[in-house]
This record gives C-alpha cells, structure tokens and sequence, in this order.
C-alpha cells in the first residue's frame, strides 16, 4: 500500500476531525462518564452523589439476580447464535442448489434483514399473543400451553425465536456469497474424490467457508449480546419483574426505571469490558487465522 | 483393460441448445487421445460427460466394459486434472493427494507412501507439508497430476490444463506429462484448443467443430489428409490456405481464368471446391509455374512466411530463411502431392 505523506501535520488531524468529534461525544464522554459514575451511589431525583468505590461492582457480583440474569444472557446468545447460523447455513446451502427461481428464493430469504428490530418485536407480540396469536394457538393444538409474558422460559422461547428470525436473514447473504465464491472446479474435484454429499460438505465446502463463518459468529454474538434490545423490549414490555432479559436490558431497567445510575453505570462498564475482549479476539483471530489466499 | 467406448453419446442442454452431436469412438488401452477444437466446439463437455460432471442425454458411455452412464464421477475410477488445478486451498499438498485415498478407506500407511511416490516422481518431496497459496503454478500443476497418479486410475481426464501456465513451463509440463502418461500405461483423454499442443501430445486426435466429430486420425493423418477444410484450417500454424477452384472431374483443377493446375485425384465430384494448399509444402523456384504476388514479409527466424496474392487470393507461403531480399511477383513450384481438394460446398475432402 501506498504511503500517504502530508506536508502539514495538523490537516489528517483536521480531515478526521468530524469523525473523531462523533466518537468522541457518542461514545468516549458516555463511557468515561459510566466509567466515574460507576463509583458512586446516585440520589434518584439528582441531588448530588457520594461517592462508594467499588462497592457498586461488588454488590453486581453479589447480587444473585445480576448472575441469574447474566446466566440467561449466556444461554440465550449461544441459543440464538447457534439457531440463527445454522438455520441460514441450510438455507444458504439450499438455495444455492436451487438452480431455477434462485434469485426469487434469495429474495425472499432476505426480506426480513429490512425489518427493524423493535418491528420483529412486536410482530413477535402479535404471533405469540395469549389469546389470539397463531403460533400460541399452534402450540396449544400441540397440547403446549403457551403464556408469552407469563411463564419464564415461554417468553425466552418467543425472544429466541424472534431474535433468530430477525438474523437469518444476514447470515444467509453472508452463506450464500461464500457458498458462491467456491470455485466451481473445487466442488467437482471433491465430487470425484468423494462419493458421499455430507462427506464432501464438511471436508471440503465448510472448511472454505470458516472465514465467513467465523466472521459471522463475531457478528452473531455481538448481535445477541446487544442488537436484540427492542425485541426484548417490545416482548416484556411493562412486565419486566419475572421475565427473562438480557445484561443490557437490565443496565437499562435499573438505571432508568430502578433509578440507580451508579450500579447501571458498573454493569454498563461490565460489559464494555466484555465487548473489548470480544473486539481483541476478533482482530487476533481474522488476522492470524482461517484465510487462505 | 481399460478401453474407453463412447456409443452415439449426446449432450442437449436444458435450454436445447445440442451441445455435443451424437458421437462415438473407442479408444483402446494405454493411449492418449486429445480433443482439440474452438472453444465452443463441446470438447470440454464430451470431457465432463465421461468424468460423470454432465449428464448423458443419449447414447452409452463405458470405461472398460462397464457402462457407466449413472455411476458417481466417483465410482467411475478416473482421474481429472482441472484448468485452474482445483486443489484444496485449506489441505496440505499430501492432503491433496490424499483426499481422495482416504474416502476410498484406504490404510493411512499406504496413503502415505501412495503419496510419497508421487511426489518423488513430479519432484514435489519438500512440498508435502504446504499449502497451495505457498506454490508456483507449475508446482500446483504437479500437484493436481499427483492428485491423479495416486488413485491408479483407469482413466486420466485432463481439461486444458496447461492454458494457466506460460509459455515456457508449458513445453516443459507437455513433455512431463506425455512421459508420465507413457510410463503409467493409463489411457487418457486431452483436451485442449492448441493444436501444437494436440499434435505434440496425441497419439490421436479427435477435431471437433459445433458438437460435432470432424476428424479421428493420428496427427500424422490429421496433417496429411484433413478431413475437411475445417480441420484443414485448425491444424498447422500458418493455417492452409484455401482457394476457391473448380474442378473438372479430370486431373485438373482451375484457379481463376488462366491458371489451371494438374492435380492426382480420383474424386468423382466436379465443380465448385476448395483447393488447400499448406504454407510449408510451396516452394519458391525460379522454374515454378505459378505466379505469386508478393505482399509482406513475416520474419519468424527460423523461416519467413511471404504473405500476398495468388490468382488474385489471399495465400502464404513459408519459405526457408535466407537472406535474398524478396519483391515482387514470384514464381512458385506447387507439386501435386501438396494439393487437397475439398468439396465447394460440404468443405469434406474429396
């Protein structure tokens, strides 16, 4: 690559300087406020703060209702990585099969990445309603008595199945244009090579799609982890007391309906944490691993 | 053994476009048989059918005396050598050649040093443990033929694989790969649109044109006695040239108005033809008979071709080099045996 020299130093500081001034308002300035109001225990109607030191993380970490709620945020991203990777790896894999009415199929496959999130909610409100909702009615013909908002796992069930409808979508084009970006003459190698369809799937096509696949599972997780809240939102809405949700659901319920700034600002903090390991890992592993040309 | 028999084998594609006309021919065991021809002409899909990459629309297919219409590109016991080599990006060189061994179930020793004969017959010993980013294009080429040496195959199916390679290292894998083949005793089907590359390699050529056979032969055959003005013009560099003449049905054969030349040939067809005449069998002499008018100089260093007129067409003559500077209107010597008569309209040779 080409080296870039300019003669001023201050005009590459000048060019980026929009770019670093949003980040520096939208996410430094929030984060180190977080940061030092994650040492304090606030008063709920904003007259003043005393500061506590750690004391807000160690109540998060003795709080057993944070790690019940931490539990279900692991379960559910690895459920909803898992479901929505592999439902758009099959489908990926099918369609690319498909050899008339392709670009019908992957239409309509993608429809659904152009819906926002708290739309998938609410569409998810309506399919699982308690009394009039199809799948609920579904359910019940299979003798399952569904209570969305009611019954824990009932809830998780309609947010992962949600949330993996929502994702699907993006993994497929992802799939798809691997799948696609496999050299004709490869996959006919290996079909002389290898007689079995399964066979030449995992030894041959999967191990050329890892670098996608691994992208997607950084995506994926992140996805879950945080890009699930208005489907969260819009699910439990109102009723969060014995539902399900997530970490970051939770900064948000007890920093703006809890009223405590201080210990919503140390969960906060907990994860930017865990988004910098995650941020580490993905740029260790895309560069040392998994790429082949 | 391991003959190779196609019966009126037909390929229409889906949208019924005939890609390959009914077309049959053996080809006995151990030898190598190239198809050449434009692209275009269905040589790579008569390829691809006998690998059991393509569908056979009609006629049968056998390797052996086994008919092998619907039986997986797998269980066919061949071997394919692809263009653009298809090898395994994310396997080792030995994974490569492997791969296909160990679906067979083979014992894990006897892969190993399957492959390691291999590789100490196409000098890639060193390579085993690298990938196919980390090598040359003449090293992945060898690595693609290892792949198909080590299954032992019946058949080797070899789809241009010398087009991705340069000039130089092309020769040198012609050679390579024609010894190889010698040794293994395996037969094999070519296919290629160099013709030098056809002539060099085969022991016979088959010329294919629009999905259609036009000539079985060996290359001495193919050279001396082309079928049809078709292959007469596809193989040999320079082309042959080809005169519109008409023949009397009695040793002669007339070039325009005042030019008319005595020709050997007992072809009961008379009137319109093509006359081919091939560069490299004209000679300049000062005792010639035939006017040449000379238009340019292709200086090819080992020869010269003369590019210019003769009875008022297009003709090239490719005459030794010598330094004699050359103008003008030159007389050329056409013996009889250099003359081939093609039918005016069918363009077969009469």
């Amino acid at each position: 690559m080409k080296r870039a020299v300019f003669s001023n130093p201050w005009l590459p500081i000048l060019i980026l300087s929009p770019q670093l001034a949003i980040i520096a308002v939208f996410f430094y300035w929030p984060a180190g406020f977080a940061i030092q109001s994650s040492f304090f225990l606030q008063d709920p109607f904003g007259f003043g703060s005393t500061f506590v030191g750690v004391s807000n993380y160690t109540d998060l970490f003795a709080s057993s209702e944070y790690l019940r709620v931490a539990w279900f945020t692991i379960i559910y991203t690895v459920l909803v990585t898992f479901f929505s990777l592999a439902i758009a790896l099959l489908l990926a894999v099918k369609a690319d099969n498909v050899l008339r009415g392709a670009k019908t199929y992957r239409t309509l496959l993608m429809w659904v990445y152009a819906i926002a999130p708290p739309v998938a909610g609410l569409m998810g409100v309506m399919l699982f309603d308690q009394s009039t909702g199809p799948i609920t009615e579904l359910f019940g013909a299979f003798g399952w008595d569904f209570r969305l908002g009611v019954n824990y796992w009932d809830t998780a069930t309609a947010m992962i199945i949600v949330a993996v409808w929502k994702q699907v979508p993006v993994n497929f084009i992802f799939f798809l244009s691997g799948l696609q970006s496999i050299p004709r003459s490869v996959r006919e190698a290996a079909l002389i090579d290898n007689r079995s369809a399964s066979g030449r799937f995992w030894d041959v096509i999967f191990p050329l799609l890892a670098p996608t696949a691994f992208f997607l599972l950084i995506i994926n997780i992140t996805y879950a982890l945080f890009d699930t809240f208005g489907v969260i939102d819009t699910l439990v809405k109102g009723e969060p007391g014995n539902n399900p949700m997530t970490l970051v659901y939770k900064v948000f319920i007890d920093g703006f309906r809890g009223n405590d700034l201080g210990g919503s600002s140390a969960q906060s903090v907990v994860l930017m944490v865990l988004v910098l390991i995650l941020t580490i890992v993905q740029f260790r592993m895309m560069e040392r691993r998994i790429h082949y040309t | 053994m391991s003959k190779v028999t196609l019966d009126r084998v037909r390929k229409v594609y889906p949208n019924g476009v005939e890609a390959v006309r009914p077309s049959s021919f053996e080809i006995p065991h151990g030898e190598l048989v190239v198809m050449v021809g434009p692209s275009g002409c269905g040589k790579s899909t008569l390829l691809r059918m006998v690998a059991g990459l393509e569908d056979i629309t009609d006629g049968t297919l056998s390797i052996g005396d086994r008919v092998v219409n619907d039986v997986d590109p797998a269980d066919r016991n061949i071997a394919m050598v692809f263009q653009n080599y298809a090898l395994y990006p994310h396997m080792t060189v030995a994974k490569n050649m492997g791969y296909g061994l160990k679906n067979r179930g083979l014992p894990k020793a006897e892969i190993d040093a399957k492959v390691r004969e291999a590789a100490r017959m196409l000098n890639l010993s060193e390579y085993l443990d690298r990938r196919p980013s980390q090598l040359s294009g003449g090293q992945r080429q060898r690595v693609a033929m290892g792949r198909a040496i080590v299954r032992s195959p019946e058949l080797f199916l070899f789809d241009e694989p010398l087009s991705n390679l340069d000039a130089k290292l092309r020769n040198q894998m012609r050679i390579e790969i024609r010894s190889l083949q010698r040794r293994l005793g395996v037969t094999a089907m070519y296919v290629t649109h160099d013709q030098v590359e056809a002539m060099t390699m085969a022991d016979r050529i088959i010329v294919l044109n629009a999905g259609q056979i036009e000539q079985i032969g060996k290359p001495s055959e193919i050279y001396n006695r082309p079928a049809s003005t078709f292959v007469a013009s596809f193989m040999g560099a320079p082309p042959m040239n080809l005169l519109p003449a008409s023949y009397n049905g009695n040793g002669h054969v007339a070039l325009g108005d005042d030019l008319a030349l005595p020709i050997q040939a007992d072809a009961d067809h008379a009137g319109e033809v093509q006359l081919g005449i091939r560069p490299e069998e004209v000679h300049l002499s000062d005792k010639g008979k035939t006017p040449f008018q000379l238009d340019l100089i292709e200086e090819l260093g080992a020869s010269r071709l003369l590019h210019g007129k003769l009875a008022g067409h297009e003709f090239t003559v490719n005459a030794p080099n010598d330094d004699a500077p050359l103008e003008g209107t030159l007389m050329l010597d056409l013996p009889q045996h250099a003359l081939h008569l093609f039918h005016g309209e069918t363009g077969r040779r009469l």
